[in-house]
């Protein structure tokens, strides 16, 4: 489990993250919602540490995250797999080599070894065969699978994904969204993921926080999202006219 | 930035980045800095050559003012500045890419020391590579002056060559070493401060790069004038 303790973040004046405290279940697939600005990826940095909060504490099983050294934090995000919004691949290397790097980085095995296991990423994000691929000539759904590939190559504990699905059409989103909520099952990985996406939240929002201006609004799961009287939900949730006539 | 100075954390792939750095750095600046020499080391013989005007002033002088202006100053610096705008700003566009599109943020997630991957190896392959660079590109100046006296006829080979050999002290050419060790040091260390610390999008990896190549500027000239008053003086 994942637990953020009274976070606060600002950037000059203006404050961002607002005494949030929440926590990530293991082996589900959390969900931080919220609109543009709200803070989820702030929140989200602050977790991975890439953001260090102003207060408060991150625990991972009970081990104070926010507390280690920057050569420890280092050593235990080996257990962290991530999905930046952009895929952020490394423009020069191939899908293999990406795929690869966690793996020549930090283990042992032989060069059949890591192919071995590229193949077998590719293969669960359903990319056999393009191996030999550069960034540059991958789709963005294309990308988004590479990075979750590239992501599970080490078998993470804890996986997240900010916005795995902008940009995408709503079928490749869909498609990313299983693609995720099944490897969290299948390796029974603690998932958080950001999205502003209501299909995403109505798949596979097995807990969600819903973020508004700073500050934590909501907790629940994909039932209870669409008949919480939270005001503030109830906003960003129906803001559209296709979830507006789903609820009616 | 002091994070880049720690020891690697895999030295196999370490020195992976390394040769490809030699390759990127080094042999793909090759080309234009023979280019460079060739004429310089032309232009600067003519130039002595044409100045030359009472009898009273030998002709190997030419040779000698050649050489000393090629191994004291214009390799050293000159192709030292060149390589700023060649080498530097690509290392700051680089690095400054890589961190606006999270590919820095996606290395340190992985658990990777992104300042020691990506800076370390290009700092550690410059200060080997430069120096070779630099004696090429005295040699090919050198040249460059023989060829420029023998078309123009203005001093004869036996000339040329005597002068290249007055009063030559071998220590100028540790000298010239010195100042590009140093010289590639403040090149790659520089612009890659710049494009770690880029913000932003597109436009700030161009404003990163402009920085890196003015600032890496000034501080050649600046240790250029302190090394010689340590070393030559």
């Amino acid at each position: 489990m994942i637990e953020a303790r009274n976070i606060s973040k600002a950037f000059g004046d203006h404050e961002v993250l607002k005494n949030v405290s929440t926590s990530f279940e293991k082996g589900q697939t959390n969900l931080i919602i919220g609109q543009s600005g709200s803070g989820k990826t702030v929140l989200m940095k602050c977790l991975v540490g890439l953001y260090t909060a102003d207060s408060g504490e991150i625990a991972y099983d009970d081990q104070i995250f926010s507390e280690m050294t920057e050569k420890e934090k280092m050593v235990f995000r080996k257990e962290f797999g991530m999905l930046f919004q952009g895929g952020a691949l490394f423009d020069s290397l191939s899908v293999e080599e990406n795929i690869m790097f966690p793996l020549n980085m930090f283990t042992k095995q032989s060069f059949e070894e890591k192919r071995e296991r590229v193949n077998f990423c590719l293969k669960r994000v359903n990319l056999e065969n393009a191996n030999k691929l550069y960034p540059s000539e991958l789709s963005g759904g294309m990308i988004k699978r590479v990075a979750i590939a590239r992501a599970i190559s080490v078998n993470p504990k804890y996986l997240f994904c900010d916005e795995p699905n902008s940009g995408l059409d709503p079928r490749t989103a869909g498609v990313i969204d299983n693609l995720i909520n099944e490897i969290t099952e299948e390796y029974g990985m603690t998932t958080i993921i950001n999205t502003h996406d209501m299909n995403s939240v109505l798949e596979i929002g097995e807990k969600i926080a819903f973020i508004h201006e700073g500050n934590l609004w909501w907790t629940g799961n994909k039932h209870e999202v669409l008949h919480s009287d939270n005001k503030e939900l109830n906003d960003f949730i129906f803001a559209s006219e296709l979830t507006r006539r789903l609820k009616k | 930035m002091i994070e880049a100075f720690r020891r690697p954390d895999k030295g196999s792939v370490f020195r992976k980045q390394l040769m490809f750095e030699f390759q990127s750095l080094g042999i793909e600046s090759l080309g234009i800095v023979l280019f460079i020499s060739a004429f310089t080391g032309g232009i600067a013989a003519l130039q002595t050559a044409y100045n030359i005007d009472t009898p009273l002033i030998p002709l190997t002088m030419v040779g000698f003012v050649t050489r000393q202006s090629i191994i004291l100053e214009f390799s050293p610096t000159v192709i030292s500045l060149i390589l700023v705008g060649k080498v530097g700003s690509r290392i700051t566009s680089e690095i400054g890419t890589m961190k606006v599109t999270e590919q820095i943020d996606a290395l340190r997630i992985m658990g990777v020391n992104p300042a020691n991957f990506l800076i370390l190896p290009k700092i550690t392959a410059a200060m080997i590579i430069n120096p070779v660079l630099i004696i090429f590109s005295i040699v090919v100046s050198l040249l460059g002056g023989y060829l420029a006296c023998e078309i123009s006829g203005l001093v004869t080979l036996a000339d040329y060559i005597a002068g290249l050999h007055y009063q030559f002290n071998p220590f100028s050419i540790t000298y010239a070493i010195i100042k590009t060790i140093v010289f590639a040091f403040l090149i790659t260390s520089i612009s890659g401060f710049y494009g770690y610390y880029t913000e932003g999008g597109a436009l700030d990896v161009g404003n990163s790069s402009t920085k890196a190549v003015v600032n890496t500027s000034i501080f050649i000239i600046l240790f250029d004038l302190i090394l010689t008053q340590l070393m030559l003086v």
